[in-house]
């Protein structure tokens, strides 16, 4: 908990400058907008079908979309502006459908006066309009807020820092304290927007220069601490380490980070969390400077090849000459493979006498497999059903979490599951040999941007000193301490790190 | 007001309407409901674009200025009233005097002329429209169509809506006040006793069309048709049966 109360002043900072700064835009944009539409039918249809359509997207949907598509447009493609992007699309809709609505439905008599007393156009939508449709318009940005304050903790797999940070890596971690900090502040937050948004329309009905004077003031004093702190964040020079969605990538980026601090004594800052692809273009783009990439991702992934060579070495070289033209170089071998593998429980492993996916394949048409929710989909099992002719009675998606339990009550009889995991060890499970390679291999792989390869010798040798450091084993053990003892990362990462600085 | 019209699809609201209002004078347009006479009203100030025909006022074509400046020298109080509810009534009858900027003094001191004429309490004035009775509202009304002090002033129903005292009193009131200040008024009503106490002249709006126009005692005295007597007989018998009554009564 005290690990998680460090890190909210600036994870708070930054979450409330992401959904302050997207809904004022979002306004901005909404409120002229559906002011215009107001004497344009048409245009109140098109903007309230586009809105809608937006909102149709599901959030996280919408944000991971903004990372291919501001790629595309040559722009920063990770961390603030595809978060603010999204968030500030998902913002329009109930400003732009309230005020809309509020406009299209004030009383005819109202309207007709105002023209009859001598308002032109212009004057009728500001001193009578406008203010008549005040309260729904207020109402549509106190919901636009709540939603985006919400929508915001999404933010993280785009690499912008959010209170999603805590509730990401918590779900990973199984650290549901730190879930619980990160879904409390997220809620306070939602509660002190919308309560100020409620305080100003009651100042405002009632004509209560005091009420909204505090609430203008409790606005502008949000605004002025988010965007003070959105300047005072900006440390252009500190180096970034990304990781990705799991355990073993926040104990790896953490071991990374302690490396470049010791070598380059710079400031080094995790970026956690990122999607699988996005943390990739991030390096691509020099968002991050370095992360651990698994060679079967980039292979299949990025590389959008089909079979992999079974020849390690020839495997790295085809990817280190595919990675150089992108500014992207391999800074170590880690030592330990993190792929794709079947795993049964040890104990009925010993009585079915099968100890390769070969051997499990001859009675595996009476079992049940369970595997996460892309397993079928991928390339690896199209390679095992060729390889081995496998199949199982029933194959059921179900969340990775969920999976050891499936197994050890005896509901799925087979499991994915990633080699390094610590429950492997955890839950006495056997892992089936692959004995005829058809999973590529996934040796984990310290990626470096240019700035680490081209101006940083110091820090780029500092990583690669990694190099095959950390085995199977010690990687399996450092995630069971984090995923099932609940230690902290940065004290397993910093154990993990330490025999490869004795050297 | 020459050949003045509107049409809406093919059905005619108001046909070749023509009739002029000498300054200072007060024309009352009287009819059933659906005659035309709020159409023809809200013609006069560009509320209603005429279909065809043309609108002079003191001399200018209504259509050479644009609507809302025309609006602002016309008063214009409506059958509904309309007050703004967002702001007090002090701020009401000063919209179109803001709109011109008038200074600050300038406007208050009108707002509280207008609500003497209007016999309104000045604690009123910070009062707002939905604490208001109709009657109350209807003099408020009143009063902002008087804002700007404008030389022409259309009215539309604007004693509808008060008890028969009240209206009594404000009739006559209305009556002074718009001779001491020379104004020159259309007024719409459906009561024949309204019109015939206050105008100058009565039009009489049949469907549209014109049925008549002339002064109160022309039309009693010579009514064009048949409609118009009966549109009249109503407040004769009226005044009859309260002579009859008051007479018994001074007899018993």
């Amino acid at each position: 908990m005290r690990e998680q109360l460090a890190l909210l002043p600036r994870l708070l900072s930054a979450h409330l400058a992401l959904s302050l700064f997207a809904l004022l835009v979002g306004v901005c944009i909404s409120l002229p907008l559906a002011a215009l539409a107001s004497r344009r039918p048409w245009l109140a249809q098109l903007a309230q079908s586009a809105a809608a359509l937006v909102q149709t997207i599901p959030s996280l949907a919408l944000l991971a979309l903004m990372v291919p598509l501001l790629g595309a447009l040559g722009w920063s493609s990770i961390g603030f502006l595809p978060a603010f992007i999204a968030l500030v699309l998902y913002s329009l809709l109930p400003v732009l459908g309230n005020t809309i609505t509020a406009l299209a439905h004030l009383p005819s008599e109202l309207t007709e006066a105002a023209r009859g007393v001598g308002m032109d156009d212009w004057q009728q939508l500001t001193r009578v309009e406008l203010p008549l449709a005040l309260p729904l318009i207020i109402a549509g940005v106190r919901t636009a807020a709540v939603w985006t304050v919400g929508a915001a903790t999404l933010a993280t797999p785009v690499g912008a820092d959010s209170l999603g940070n805590f509730i990401f890596s918590g779900l990973q971690t199984r650290n549901l304290s730190a879930v619980l900090v990160g879904c409390c502040a997220a809620a306070a937050l939602a509660l002190l927007l919308d309560g100020l948004g409620k305080l100003l329309l009651s100042g405002l009905k009632q004509r209560r220069r005091s009420w909204t004077a505090l609430a203008l003031a409790g606005l502008a004093a949000l605004y002025l601490y988010a965007g003070a702190a959105r300047v005072w964040a900006r440390a252009p020079d500190a180096l970034v380490v990304g990781a990705k969605t799991f355990t073993e990538q926040y104990i790896l980026a953490d071991v990374l980070a302690e490396r470049l601090r010791a070598a380059t004594q710079r400031p080094v800052r995790v970026q956690a969390s990122l999607g699988s692809t996005v943390a990739f273009d991030a390096l691509c783009n020099g968002d991050i400077d370095a992360y651990v990439e698994y060679s079967g991702t980039l292979w299949a992934t990025v590389m959008r090849r089909g079979a992999a060579p079974s020849d390690r070495a020839a495997m790295l070289a085809e990817i280190r000459s595919y990675l150089a033209p992108l500014g992207v170089s391999v800074a170590a071998e880690l030592g330990f493979e993190n792929s794709y593998a079947l795993a049964v429980q040890h104990s009925r492993a010993e009585g079915w006498r099968v100890r390769t996916i070969g051997e499990l394949a001859r009675i595996s048409d009476g079992l049940v497999m369970g595997a996460d929710y892309e397993f079928f989909a991928r390339p690896e099992w199209s390679a095992l059903q060729r390889a081995y002719g496998i199949d199982f009675r029933e194959r059921r998606s179900m969340d990775p979490a969920l999976m050891y339990q499936a197994l050890q009550s005896g509901a799925v009889d087979v499991i994915s599951a990633f080699s390094t995991d610590g429950r492997i060890a955890a839950y006495d499970l056997s892992v089936l040999a692959d004995e005829r390679h058809a999973i590529p291999p996934y040796d984990a792989i310290v990626l470096i941007g240019r700035r680490l390869s081209t101006r940083e010798p110091a820090a780029a040798a500092a990583l690669a000193k990694l190099s095959r450091s950390i085995d199977s084993e010690r990687m399996r053990r450092a995630n069971l301490a984090v995923d099932l003892q609940h230690q902290a990362v940065a004290d397993v990462a910093r154990e993990l790190g330490e025999p490869g600085r004795a050297e | 007001m020459q050949g003045l019209s509107k049409r809406y699809e093919q059905r005619a609201a108001v046909e070749e309407l023509s009739f002029d209002v000498p300054a200072g004078q007060l024309l009352a347009l009287v009819g059933e409901s659906g005659s035309g006479k709020t159409t023809t009203l809200k013609m006069l100030n560009r509320l209603i674009e005429p279909s065809s025909g043309r609108v002079r006022i003191g001399g200018r074509d209504a259509d050479q200025v644009p609507p809302h400046l025309l609006r602002r020298q016309i008063g214009y109080a409506f059958q509904k009233v309309g007050l703004f509810p967002h702001l007090t009534v002090g701020e009401n009858i000063a919209v179109t005097p803001r709109l011109l900027g008038w200074g600050r003094a300038r406007i208050a001191a009108r707002v509280r002329e207008l609500l003497q004429l209007v016999e309104l309490d000045a604690s009123f004035e910070a009062r707002f429209p939905d604490s208001l009775s109709g009657g109350q509202a209807q003099r408020v009304g009143l009063a902002r169509a008087l804002g700007a002090s404008p030389p022409v002033l259309l009215l539309d129903e604007p004693f509808g809506a008060l008890d028969p005292l009240t209206r009594d009193h404000l009739q006559q009131s209305f009556d002074r006040l718009r001779r001491r200040l020379g104004l020159t008024v259309v007024l719409v009503t459906h009561d024949a006793s309204e019109a015939l106490l206050l105008a100058d002249r009565i039009l009489v709006l049949r469907a549209g069309r014109c049925l008549q126009l002339d002064t109160p005692h022309a039309l009693l005295s010579a009514p064009a048709s048949s409609y118009i007597e009966q549109l009249l007989a109503a407040p004769r018998r009226q005044a009859r049966v309260f002579e009859q009554l008051a007479s018994v009564s001074e007899h018993a």
